[in-house]
């Protein structure tokens, strides 16, 4: 994506404008990790987010899907506002947070929970539940204790931790995985967050389980309106539980389709490569080979020219994959695919 | 016991001693795995699938409080071997494992080819320049390119040092494999390239395999053989084509309604309650407290009964 700097101010325009729906407005982020040779000299960047746009809305879920080292953890991490961005910017409620104060900031982190992925790495091992908490509250100045005990009470029933008072006392280590990633989930609801960015929520849970926290966080969604981003490797769990799904490969958003469109219409190569990777339980599975493209992910210090995935596709066009960079195709309403493949006739 | 029986386990127990009393981890396991086969281990994280692996290989913690059972390894007993006898004659002789995360427990300041080569040297006391001729050897096998014996754990990618950890266990020829939770820590496209180097092995170098894994689409990639434990008990024994279509035992049956899928659009459902503590367990069926279909038989221990060459431990069936 190239955007003008003419473009970019009607761009920041409108985000102002729109206010109503969108929740958070990410415009060409670019997050560079700068690499230093002996500690001092310049020896390139790793870009890790390179031109990711996206516009969330209110109440609305979307999924994050990559493999490791793609980026996604850093595009989370800038959103959360713990990485600042190298370009581009990120709009919250139509303000860009790379420009908060820090009165501004520690607003801005009240409305915008995070769940980890390992959930006993997320907890203090020290604390009980109810501190957990309660901490949360006494940061952002409610001190009144009669309140403090009746959110933790409402935020733990929502999470469906009954008998509340069987789990108040209770440290990390007495709760089971799934206990602990619900206290995770109901720390990061304690606030009445708009938007909750969830990085691989139940990958470190039994299969029996993630389910039922799948449920929890879509059930929250629902009856609180919050927006969720996704983070995740698995495309099958994603599809019961998000409204939009966003393929991320090499730093890039190579397709960003509603559910449906991406698992049965599927557009971008790579993203095909992902769902034939993926199995379902079937004993037939055993007697074929799955396709694979070829190689592995990119290094992002020094990715391919042109479109990152074109060293391993088999729709490789010599001549314009590996020199242009290719933008964001329109191919059905919603369905945007960053693939030369899918270039219209006639220039729009 | 059967010719073309590669392993069998007569019940196989393997206790460990805690502060709060004996933890029966496996608790009396029987079954058979043939040449050429692959079984898969099904079940939740603490329900003894890895302690399963540990027993059959007799790699034991400190704190064991009981081990029996018999285990025939091509009609040996080999329990009676003592622990020096067993690891120069069975363990990565004969059997051998991935171990679980053994792409991040490789040796950081050794080479890998050193490292597959390693084996060979001390069990078939050979020269070091042949040892690293088979490293090499298997290296194709499990496609890592050959130029990177003389590489450290780290320059590898993770699917590449998963590949060099299986290359590992392969090294010697071992006749079975046990693989605990071999792509769990992968991405998706890593892990369909690793389950298709595990299939060619298979085939090429007529490996039998013990998978375990809670992972029940990818393990599906690979079975021949489905059993699948609960609270260190087998609870149903069956070939992948039947169990995957119908699976008998309720816990089965909720287990694979918990997957959820890329294709159809059943929604997962989600098993309640949590497997019991493996410290008092009290008799009966160990899934009774959870199971839709309890009924006042289940207040007993179920046996392990057969239909149609294929064992479930639950009343329903008796």
């Amino acid at each position: 994506m190239t955007l003008t700097i003419e473009n970019k101010e009607q761009v920041q325009v409108q985000a102002t404008n729109e206010q109503s729906d969108v929740l958070l407005s990410v415009k060409d982020l670019q997050v560079w990790f700068e690499l230093k040779r002996f500690g001092i000299g310049h020896a390139g960047y790793v870009k890790a987010v390179d031109g990711v746009t996206f516009d969330l809305h209110r109440g609305e879920a979307i999924a994050v899907v990559g493999e490791s080292g793609c980026g996604k953890s850093s595009l989370m991490k800038t959103i959360l506002g713990l990485y600042r961005p190298t370009g581009g910017q990120v709009f919250f409620n139509g303000q860009q947070i790379s420009t908060l104060n820090p009165k501004d900031l520690r607003w801005y982190r009240s409305q915008v929970g995070y769940v980890q992925q390992d959930p006993y790495g997320a907890l203090p091992p020290f604390m009980t539940v109810e501190r957990i908490l309660g901490e949360p509250l006494r940061i952002n100045g409610i001190t009144n204790r009669f309140e403090i005990r009746e959110r933790i009470y409402k935020v733990l029933e929502e999470v469906k931790m009954f008998p509340v008072d069987d789990y108040l006392y209770k440290y990390p280590h007495m709760l089971s995985g799934g206990q602990q990633q619900r206290v995770v989930i109901a720390r990061a609801m304690i606030l009445k967050p708009k938007l909750i960015v969830a990085d691989e929520p139940v990958s470190m849970l039994d299969a029996s389980v993630r389910v039922e926290i799948l449920r929890i966080m879509r059930g929250l969604q629902k009856t609180h309106n919050l927006a969720f981003i996704y983070i995740t490797h698995d495309l099958s769990t994603v599809r019961y539980f998000s409204e939009r799904i966003f393929v991320m490969y090499a730093g890039k958003l190579v397709e960003k389709a509603p559910v449906h469109n991406l698992l049965h219409n599927s557009r971008h190569p790579y993203t095909h490569a992902l769902l034939a990777a993926s199995s379902d339980p079937d004993a037939r599975n055993a007697a074929v080979y799955r396709d694979v493209p070829p190689g592995e992910p990119p290094s992002l210090v020094r990715p391919p020219a042109g479109c990152r995935f074109h060293p391993r596709c088999a729709h490789f066009m010599e001549g314009l994959c590996n020199v242009q960079d290719p933008p964001d195709f329109e191919v059905e309403t919603n369905h945007l695919v960053s693939c030369w493949l899918y270039k219209p006739e006639k220039p729009q | 016991m059967a010719e073309k029986t590669l392993l069998h386990l007569e019940d196989l127990k393997l206790h460990f001693r805690t502060g709060k009393g004996a933890v029966r981890a496996v608790d009396g396991v029987t079954f058979d795995l043939g040449y050429q086969e692959a079984v898969v281990v099904l079940g939740e994280s603490g329900c003894g699938k890895s302690s399963l692996a540990k027993a059959i290989l007799r790699l034991l913690p400190r704190n064991v409080d009981a081990y029996s059972g018999k285990v025939y390894l091509e009609g040996q007993d080999v329990m009676p071997l003592s622990d020096e006898e067993f690891r120069y004659q069975v363990r990565w002789v004969r059997m051998s494992m991935v171990p679980q995360a053994a792409m991040n427990s490789l040796n950081p300041v050794l080479k890998v080819g050193d490292q597959v080569a390693e084996p060979m040297i001390v069990h078939s006391r050979m020269k070091k320049e042949d040892a690293l001729a088979q490293a090499a050897k298997m290296f194709q096998n499990v496609g890592v390119p050959i130029d990177f014996l003389g590489r450290y754990a780290f320059e590898l990618s993770g699917g590449m040092r998963q590949r060099v950890a299986i290359a590992m266990a392969l090294v010697t020829l071992p006749r079975l494999i046990i693989l605990d939770e071999p792509t769990s820590a992968l991405d998706v496209l890593t892990q369909a390239n690793i389950m298709n180097v595990l299939k060619r092995v298979k085939k090429e170098l007529e490996i039998s395999y013990i998978l375990i894994t809670h992972d029940i689409a990818t393990s599906s990639e690979l079975a021949n053989r489905v059993v699948v434990m609960y609270a260190g008990l087998i609870v149903e024994d069956s070939d992948a084509m039947r169990f995957f279509q119908k699976p008998l035992h309720p816990y089965s049956q909720m287990l694979m309604a918990s997957v959820p899928r890329l294709r159809g659009d059943k929604e997962p459902e989600f098993i309640t309650g949590q497997p019991p503590s493996l410290y008092n367990l009290p008799p009966g069926c160990r899934f009774a407290d959870r199971c839709p279909l309890r009924f006042d038989a289940c207040d007993q221990d179920p046996l392990l009964v057969e239909i149609e060459s294929r064992r479930v431990a639950c009343w329903k069936y008796v």
